[in-house]
């Protein structure tokens, strides 16, 4: 066993986090099967017998919501030898039949059918023959959840202060909620965490993403679009950076910016569309537009739940890790739904802007920030030279708050949020955790 | 009231929206396809200039194959979807599309620092007949080898050039790149196609 306190220190981590394929193995039970990961969201499948494949970690897991309506994750995997039972990205089905010998299983798990039955001596109605499912499987509004480990807290301690940003980031939507669309899906060959790492990075962004922002601000005089705040003295700026417990952490950005209707879509970069939406939505619904417009905008948050969903802008982001050095990152869309007409019919063309607001970023942001996570791969491929620094910060007076809920803030550029949940992944990888599967169904 | 596609975006609005999808649908029926050699040659010379343009980082060149009001499309669901309810892998209107080639140019965009090297393949031209006389739509397959750092990966797919036949050449209006992988994850996918 890798000895982790020697491996994670106050200020620094130690290569083998990200190159050593034991510690990968480890991760993937005792994090990516011991604590809440994030699976699908329910707009994805709103109807019973909807199902979406997903992964826990490495298992290939189905989420469907059965066809009495339970939310549920279950191993895609028969349980006679071993092939997956489903082979189709998404759809609707009440059962799944295994394509190799035709065992059949209800969408709750439940076997259902084996042919020529009289060849076996078993009675199939034991439940280990029942597909393997995710012993706790829940929602926190609309973000699907699982894990193996039955003595993690509730999603919501899980999630804890982190509940706050994630509130405020549906809320600001008509009736509370978002629906996903489709995705801007990217990958890149390197460990997973160095996209975790980078998910409330505040120092990186004028650097990283210099000719995003050259880009964002050519047609200008002044650099005022998009992440512009960043340039100067970015410390000084209102935003910040939280962390707030079991892994989470938080930038936001939302105090840079005045707080009144138009605000936020006054500094959005140009996208296709805007400038012709925009006078329609104006001459359409007068003072209504400058809120309207803002829904279309992005949300200037960085909210990472631990391991592996990051809500930003207005994308639900997701990191599936493939192998030690191989991530992907797929950029959810999300789509505006408007059931009680809060936006006077112009949900369409909102999202009709948003769609083309949130190619921006995966196209001309993230891809720069992919190619320095693969070139931080190359980097440590040097054995002798031990060392990743996160030390932003530390030790500095007066930089750092903790408040009486254990909510840490820092400056926007600060590393804390790193230090800090390091601190959280040391102590999951020297837990034992005991991991389950279900096979009763309930 | 006329604006300047390069530093507005008007044209793209419900409307075009509504045209696009529908000119992109069910567009190559076997009655539509010409037959004519001389046209066919000359829109396969003209999509070969065009990888050639793109081949050789000449991109200022290649913007100057699109019309003022053009759309560089690879959308992200087979079949290309609904781009007013999907994000695509790009979506660029004129504006962008200088974006795109702003960035590229730029010695900042690290995703293309080495700059890739690329070969492109283009093959199995096909010309369709739209209602529109002076347009012609056509299909081709491509293959691009795209090179750096050290390694070496593959696009492949069709694309689907929408054409207007202006001053005894063409100029693009539209054109949707295919990948078929265009669902899957994509490892920086950040040259132009």
């Amino acid at each position: 066993m890798p000895d982790f306190n020697h491996l994670i220190q106050e200020d620094r981590v130690h290569r083998d986090l990200y190159t050593d394929e034991n510690i990968f193995k480890e991760e993937m039970r005792k994090i990516f099967g011991a604590v809440w990961v994030y699976l699908a969201h329910e707009s994805q499948i709103p109807e019973n017998d909807d199902y979406i494949m997903s992964k826990l970690g490495l298992r290939p897991i189905i989420v469907t919501r059965d066809s009495g309506g339970t939310l549920r994750a279950l191993y895609n995997r028969c349980t006679h030898r071993g092939a997956t039972v489903c082979r189709k990205e998404q759809g609707s089905t009440k059962a799944f039949a295994c394509p190799y010998h035709g065992w059949t299983f209800l969408n709750s798990g439940k076997l259902s059918g084996v042919p020529w039955p009289e060849g076996y001596a078993d009675d199939f109605s034991d439940a280990k023959f029942n597909l393997a499912q995710v012993p706790r499987v829940q929602s926190y509004r609309g973000f699907i959840f699982g894990t193996l480990n039955l003595d993690a807290p509730s999603l919501e301690d899980y999630l804890g202060p982190a509940r706050t940003p994630v509130d405020q980031w549906l809320d600001r939507h008509p009736g509370g909620k978002v629906a996903i669309s489709n995705a801007n899906r990217l990958k890149f060959s390197g460990n997973w965490k160095l996209a975790y790492d980078n998910s409330a990075d505040g120092y990186h962004v004028i650097f990283s993403h210099r000719s995003l922002l050259a880009m964002e601000n050519r047609l200008l005089t002044e650099d005022e679009k998009g992440m512009a705040f960043y340039k100067d003295k970015p410390d000084e700026a209102p935003m910040y950076v939280q962390y707030f417990g079991n892994g989470h952490h938080f930038k936001d950005k939302r105090p840079n910016i005045e707080n009144r209707p138009g605000a936020l879509w006054e500094i959005e970069g140009p996208h296709p569309g805007m400038e012709g939406y925009e006078e329609d939505l104006r001459a359409r619904l007068g003072d209504k537009a400058d809120r309207v417009l803002d829904i279309a905008s992005s949300e200037p948050v960085n909210i990472n739940i631990f391991p592996n969903l990051l809500i930003l802008g207005n994308h639900i982001q997701v990191l599936q890790p493939v192998s030690m050095t191989e991530t992907d990152t797929t950029w959810y869309g999300t789509a505006v739904i408007d059931e009680d007409n809060e936006l006077e019919g112009a949900v369409d063309d909102v999202n009709a802007i948003r769609m083309r607001t949130q190619e921006g970023f995966p196209n001309f942001g993230e891809v720069d920030d992919l190619m320095n996570f693969e070139q931080i791969q190359e980097g440590l491929a040097a054995e002798e030279d031990e060392w990743v620094y996160m030390h932003r910060g530390l030790g500095v007076e007066g930089r750092i708050t903790t408040d009486e809920n254990g909510v840490i803030t820092g400056p926007a550029t600060d590393e804390v949020f790193m230090r800090e949940y390091m601190k959280e992944y040391k102590r999951l990888m020297l837990s034992e955790p005991e991991l389950k599967i279900e096979r009763e169904v309930t | 009231m006329n604006h300047d596609p390069s530093k507005t975006s008007h044209y793209i609005g419900n409307q075009y929206y509504a045209d696009l999808v529908q000119n992109y649908s069910d567009w190559q029926g076997d009655d539509n396809e010409i037959s004519d050699p001389i046209l066919r040659e000359s829109c396969r010379r003209f999509l070969e200039k065009e990888a050639r343009l793109l081949e050789s980082d000449r991109h200022d060149d290649w913007l100057g194959l699109y019309a003022p009001e053009c759309l560089y499309w690879v959308p992200a669901s087979v079949g290309g979807g609904d781009p007013r309810k999907e994000v695509a892998v790009a979506f660029d209107d004129r504006r962008r599309l200088e974006d795109r080639v702003f960035r590229l140019q730029n010695e900042y965009a690290w995703s293309q620092q080495p700059i890739s090297r690329t070969v492109r393949l283009v093959s199995n031209v096909t010309v369709f007949a739209c209602d529109e006389p002076s347009i012609v739509m056509v299909r081709s397959n491509f293959l691009i080898t795209e090179f750096q750092a050290g390694d070496k990966r593959s696009y492949t797919g069709w694309s689907g050039h929408r054409l207007q036949d202006r001053d005894e050449s063409w100029q693009i209006l539209v054109k949707q790149v295919n990948l078929i992988d265009c669902d899957q994850n994509l490892r920086n996918p950040s040259i132009i196609l």
